[in-house]
């Protein structure tokens, strides 16, 4: 049973001295499988460097990590291969969709998989069994430049799932998106949190969809409390 | 694995190839280049291979006739004749001037070949069209690239030649056509002067009182007649007997006659190593020039194409792709370039090399020693955009 991620103690200081900033001061995270939280905050409050350390793509200062059954960080200790953490264990999906422009919408998500060392055919059978999921299958053969942003965005929920990562991070996913197509991004995290037990953190500005949100995590100054949410029905948050 | 680069390339084919075009002609040239050095290299030797010679006996301490003024006695043929392992030995004089035929100048080496038939030293070894010179006077022999045609009257100095016959490929060293004329025509050639030169060199020469000497009759007409005509050749062409060696043959001739000797391997290196030294190191320049820029243009173009997807780099760095998969979708991309401007470069290079005034020369050698070098520079161009591709912090794909 996975344990969806959780965060310890974690700090995070960039330079040293007399000009060192500390960025995250002991921050404390639980996502647990299948749940979808929101992290919002006010510009510089730490966010993205919480995210680049959920990532993996930055390193924490001290402070201790576990992303499903696995310790990635424990007070300077980390897990070696972080590119293939970020490849198996981690989803992104970002505020915008960063689709590669000359791969095709099958091969955008399959191509995780085959990075993994998954056969072509099983690979792209994975990606259209999402994209089918997403109903977006109808446009697997597509390219990025030829489909709307808001599939463009659920393209890039396909390539974010596909590997079944036990943790998602999602970046503002809606901040380009009208609030219709803001509010079925989140519907279709939220149903894709229950399909596949996956826990994902949302860091949003965007009061439409803030209010779907059971926990909250405010970050602020370096760390985060947190509250609960409204936790609304997406369908009662759809018709505003 | 799908092929990143692969994709890339067929999603933006048209700036690839049109990029690959524009450097396929650049390629083209810089294989034009070394066709022209291979060109100027074979009508050396067609020059040496033509002449029929095994040996080549010129003026002492000169690298003539070729390479340096050679001048010797017409009659020393003979007394190089009597040394042992010489078969055949005929003089021959090269003179390259402007030709003349109607209203049309050609720069021909005019080369004055001994009497005898065909298979003598200096003749041409075989013909296109028409007959070898039968006549001792005013008949030529030229080659095709002349532009001349059979009937063909063709002015050298004051005569008129009538062109009897074709060769082909029988240059000199420059690239220029060799138009054949009896040896005596061409001692003329070299030497005649205008009737008022002429006249103006008797009138002087009949004033001089060492030559007009009232007590010794006959004396000035013998000076005159004797300054009137040209005893000298540029070279005796020399061919052994079946089992001499030439070395050894050259080493008699030069040690009895006090003549200067050459063998085929020298006389190669006489006009490879010297003749057109110069040429060659000026081509070896503009091909390292269009080496350095053709990388320049590689690396270049690559660069700009990765610094394009700066952002997909970072997505593809952050979602696990390793780092000898981004440097390898790069290196493709480069070495792709490469081979579209192999490809166009070889054609354009087959296409306009015929059109060239001197003899271009694409050889497979050649060919393939390009097709690897622009591999290797492909891959040395593509270096930098690797370089920037793998300084992408995959940070950089989530805000803030």
């Amino acid at each position: 049973m996975s344990t969806g991620i959780r965060i310890e103690g974690l700090t995070k200081r960039y330079g040293e001295g007399d000009t060192a900033v500390d960025a995250l001061k002991g921050v404390d995270m639980y996502v647990a499988p299948g749940e979808v939280v929101g992290l919002i905050g006010p510009s510089g409050s730490g966010k993205s460097t919480l995210l680049k350390c959920l990532g993996a793509v930055i390193e924490p200062t001290s402070g201790r990590m576990i992303l499903g059954d696995d310790v990635i960080y424990d007070d300077g200790w980390k897990i070696t291969d972080l590119r293939a953490l970020r490849r198996d264990k981690i989803g992104f999906v970002f505020q915008a969709p960063y689709l590669i422009p000359f791969l095709d919408v099958t091969d955008n998500v399959a191509l995780l998989p085959m990075l993994a060392g998954v056969a072509n055919s099983d690979a792209r059978q994975r990606a259209v069994e999402l994209l089918g999921a997403l109903d977006i299958a109808h446009r697997a053969k597509g390219m990025p430049s030829q489909i709307s942003g808001g599939e463009q965005q659920r393209v890039s929920i396909a390539r974010a799932l596909v590997n079944r990562p036990p943790v998602i991070l999602a970046d503002e996913p809606t901040a380009p998106l009208d609030s219709a197509r803001a509010l079925t991004v989140i519907r279709i995290l939220h149903e894709m949190a229950h399909r596949y037990e996956t826990a994902i953190i949302v860091v949003t500005h965007d009061e439409k969809i803030i209010p779907t949100f059971k926990r909250i995590y405010h970050i602020r100054d370096g760390k985060t409390h947190e509250e609960a949410g409204e936790g609304r029905a997406l369908n009662e948050a759809e018709q505003g | 694995m799908i092929s990143l680069a692969g994709r890339d390339i067929r999603h933006e084919w048209g700036k690839y190839v049109f990029t690959g075009i524009g450097l396929g002609l650049l390629i083209g040239v810089t294989l034009t280049m070394a066709g022209v050095y291979r060109g100027m290299v074979d009508d050396g030797k067609a020059l040496l291979d033509n002449s029929g010679a095994e040996l080549w006996v010129v003026q002492k301490e000169t690298l003539g006739p070729y390479a340096e003024p050679s001048s010797l006695n017409d009659d020393a043929y003979r007394s190089i004749l009597a040394v042992q392992g010489v078969a055949q030995a005929a003089n021959v004089t090269y003179l390259t001037m402007q030709v003349r035929s109607a209203e049309r100048d050609v720069r021909a080496m005019v080369v004055g070949i001994a009497s005898g038939e065909a298979g003598t030293p200096g003749w041409p070894p075989y013909l296109v069209a028409g007959r070898q010179i039968t006549r001792s006077h005013y008949e030529a022999v030229a080659d095709v690239a002349s532009g001349f045609a059979l009937g063909d009257r063709v002015r050298i100095r004051r005569n008129f030649y009538t062109v009897v016959g074709l060769t082909r490929r029988m240059v000199s060293s420059g690239g220029d056509p060799m138009v054949f004329i009896p040896l005596k025509d061409a001692q003329e050639a070299q030497f005649l002067k205008d009737n008022d030169a002429v006249l103006q060199s008797r009138r002087r020469t009949s004033e001089n009182p060492a030559f007009n000497r009232a007590g010794v009759p006959g004396l000035l007409d013998a000076v005159i007649t004797s300054q009137s005509r040209n005893p000298y050749v540029n070279a005796v062409l020399v061919r052994l007997r079946p089992g001499y060696a030439s070395d050894d043959v050259a080493e008699s001739i030069e040690r009895w006659q006090r003549l200067t000797v050459y063998t085929r391997p020298e006389m190669e290196g006489i006009l490879i190593g010297k003749l057109i030294a110069t040429s060659a190191k000026q081509i070896g320049m503009f091909l390292v020039i269009l080496a350095i820029v053709s990388a320049a243009i590689v690396a270049f173009i690559i660069y700009t194409m990765t610094l394009g997807k700066i952002r997909e780099i970072a997505v593809l760095k952050l979602i696990g792709t390793r780092n000898r998969t981004i440097a390898s979708m790069i290196m493709q991309q480069a070495l792709g370039l490469g081979l579209i401007g192999f490809a166009v470069g070889k054609i354009a290079a087959s296409f306009w090399a015929p059109f060239f005034p001197k003899y271009v020369l694409l050889i497979p050698g050649d060919t393939i020693a390009g097709f690897f070098a622009v591999v290797v520079i492909c891959m040395l161009a593509s270096l930098i955009a690797i370089r920037a591709a793998l300084r992408v912090d995959p940070a950089d794909a989530i805000g803030g």
